[in-house]
């Protein structure tokens, strides 16, 4: 498994450069070599993550070693919230590289969209794999200005706009992660995540560890649109290609802003309660707010795109809450249900929220317009589309037996037996909100009969379109057997494990 | 575009070529002195842009150079992956191993793999500047047209 792991880098990239010169010959390249890496390396994300004898193992990228005791390379590290993070990546871009060969029939230029989905792709799963800070920070800066100009792709005037309000904020954002990279670098004199840990643990600057904190958490706030940071999000997430608003909303923003933020802040720093009620403040308000604005959008997209803050607040609070407990030092076993249940709902909300803006870039292929008010009565001409929005709808919206009930079940009981009591009462009132809102939107788009339309003219999507909803809607019902022992055993409990145990991480990298 | 004047064009010429090789000594002794690939290419792709200012192009040469530079930029990134995954087969299994012999300290040819790396990196960053300036050029004179 070990000689795989640069693969997950390597191989989108080499695609991401082949395309443009062997695209302009051969047409029909570019579909072809993208999806089948990311079949590849979907493939190769899921079997390891099943693989149950494989530990956390590390790479030595260059093969320097450490000199006493300091490691000096770029480390690729692979363990279970890593595996987790690369299932989604890759599987979520097999499933809208393969969606998007029909859908792109509408838009010129090809080899530019699957060159750019590579290239988002690798810089993705290299965030995800890095044990190095820097890094990381080129990393994701591969990521988000690949997506800078994907969201800009249809290249009219809301795109272009959309476009730009994200590279501003995306642009402060990786400004002041840059600026936080550089302070720990100024404090510990490295950049290896391990070894900053053990360095920081030794530090009783509180000053500085709560300024680097807060740069931080601005910065990947701003990445991953926590609610006073949320502002390019609705903008960027609904005039972007369907495909590409999947891949950012299910995907993007988990890599670069949730995924960074726990694997800088429980295993990088020294988790402080005071610091833990931050992130769990924002990770309610999110909650809250999203599910709120996203009740009065009329355009599906946008409605999506609020649902999608308002769900990452619902990860972020599990994961805070985790986090309090464990400042506290509290009960270990209540912190790891905690943190459990917030990254169940992260591979859940990858799942459902991907299938809902792949249905409304269906909705929109047939009917060129996302305004629900224009919409109706669509679940006779539609029906694999009617089929797989409903089962997100009820996914997002925490009906059993879909994965959304489980996930936010769990987060709810942890905060129960940790006696965050209005947190609970919140998750569950949002939850009902969520469900109003789906509501409406199944209701406008494929029940209410609409004056403004043609029916006859309608169809159901191309083959490939309905293929990746239908694999989406199916996942929707599977991934709900996570909540079981074994499967849970195999797959969530190496994650937490992996975010608890800081000792761990570092033992992976320094061998120490 | 429209060219300059004769003595324009004259001194660009003379320069371009000193221009152009200077940003390749500053590529190729990327691992002795300060500088590099990113430096070396981005003076290279100064020396054809100051070609271009001084002579003026029509818009139709310019796409298929624009065209030219294009491929050009991602075959150097390809073959900058391509020497790191030949570290795979050569380096025991190693991505980004160095696996030429190390030279003697301070010599034009030593280091390894490091001066090919700054080569690879030179002809992208040249060709990726000298892209965006013709980009540039090429949507300018579409709108006047």
């Amino acid at each position: 498994m070990e000689s795989f792991i640069p693969l997950f880098v390597i191989l989108p990239l080499a695609a991401a450069f082949l395309i443009p010169i062997v695209g302009k010959f051969v047409s029909g390249f570019q579909m072809t070599l993208s999806n089948l890496v990311f079949l590849f390396l979907a493939a190769a994300g899921v079997w390891f993550l099943f693989d149950s004898n494989t530990e956390a193992v590390s790479y030595t990228v260059g093969g320097w070693e450490p000199v006493n005791g300091i490691p000096i390379a770029i480390y690729l590290v692979a363990d279970g919230l890593s595996l987790i993070m690369l299932a989604i990546i890759n599987t979520m871009a097999f499933l809208s590289g393969f969606y998007a060969i029909s859908y792109l029939k509408q838009y010129t230029a090809p080899d530019n969209f699957y060159a750019l989905l590579c290239l988002m792709v690798a810089g993705m799963n290299g965030v995800v794999l890095t044990g190095d800070l820097f890094n990381l920070y080129v990393f994701l800066e591969i990521a988000v200005i690949a997506s800078y100009a994907l969201v800009a792709f249809g290249t009219g005037k809301e795109e272009l706009e959309a476009s730009f309000k994200y590279q501003v904020l995306g642009g402060i954002a990786s400004l002041l992660i840059l600026f936080g990279v550089a302070m720990v670098y100024w404090k510990t004199r490295t950049l290896n995540i391990a070894d900053a840990a053990t360095l920081l643990k030794h530090s009783h600057d509180r000053t500085f560890h709560l300024f680097v904190q807060l740069l931080f958490i601005t910065g990947f706030g701003l990445k991953g649109a926590l609610i006073p940071f949320h502002a390019w999000l609705p903008d960027a997430h609904s005039s972007a290609p369907s495909p590409i608003s999947a891949m950012l909303s299910g995907v993007l923003i988990k890599a670069i802003g949730i995924y960074c933020m726990i694997r800088i802040f429980f295993n990088m720093f020294i988790l402080t309660e005071e610091f833990a009620v931050i992130l769990t403040t924002l990770g309610a308000l999110s909650m809250v707010l999203g599910a709120l604005i996203a009740m009065v959008q009329n355009d599906m997209k946008r409605m999506f795109a609020y649902s999608s803050i308002s769900q990452v607040g619902y990860i972020i609070t599990g994961i805070g809450m985790g986090m309090i407990i464990l400042a506290r030092k509290g009960d270990q076993g209540i912190a790891a249900l905690a943190i459990g249940g917030g990254l169940f709902h992260m591979i859940n909300h990858a799942v459902f929220k991907g299938l809902l803006f792949l249905n409304a870039g269906a909705v929109e292929y047939e009917n060129r317009t996302r305004n629900l008010d224009e919409l109706g009565d669509l679940s006779t001409v539609m029906p694999v589309t009617y089929g797989t929005s409903l089962t997100a709808s009820l996914s997002v919206s925490g009906i059993p037996p879909f994965n959304g009930f489980f996930s936010k079940l769990i987060i709810i009981i942890a905060a129960i037996q940790g006696h965050f009591y209005l947190l609970a009462a919140l998750a569950v009132v949002v939850s009902i909100i969520t469900l109003g809102y789906f509501l409406k939107f199944q209701k406008q788009a494929f029940f209410n009969v609409s004056r403004f339309f043609n029916k006859l003219k309608i169809k159901e999507v191309p083959f490939t379109m309905c293929f990746s909803m239908i694999v989406l809607a199916i996942l929707c019902l599977v991934l709900s057997l996570l909540v079981f022992p074994g499967p849970r055993d195999l797959i969530l409990t190496p994650a937490v494990e992996a975010v608890m145990n800081v000792k761990e991480y570092s033992t992976i990298i320094t061998g120490i | 575009m429209q060219g300059m004047s004769i003595i324009v064009k004259k001194v660009a010429q003379l320069l371009s070529g000193l221009i152009f090789m200077y940003g390749i000594y500053i590529i190729t002794h990327g691992h002795l002195t300060p500088g590099g690939g990113f430096a070396g290419g981005a003076i290279l792709a100064g020396s054809l842009i100051l070609l271009v200012l001084a002579f003026g192009s029509d818009v139709m040469r310019l796409q298929k150079r624009e065209a030219g530079s294009s491929i050009m930029e991602s075959a150097a990134i390809l073959g900058f992956l391509l020497l790191a995954v030949a570290a795979i087969i050569a380096g025991a299994g190693i991505f980004f191993y160095n696996y030429l012999p190390k030279g003697q300290l301070f010599h034009l040819v030593s280091a390894g793999v490091i001066p090919l790396y700054n080569i690879m990196v030179g002809i992208e960053v040249a060709a990726a500047l000298f892209t965006i300036f013709l980009a540039l050029v090429i949507y300018k004179e579409e709108l006047k047209q």
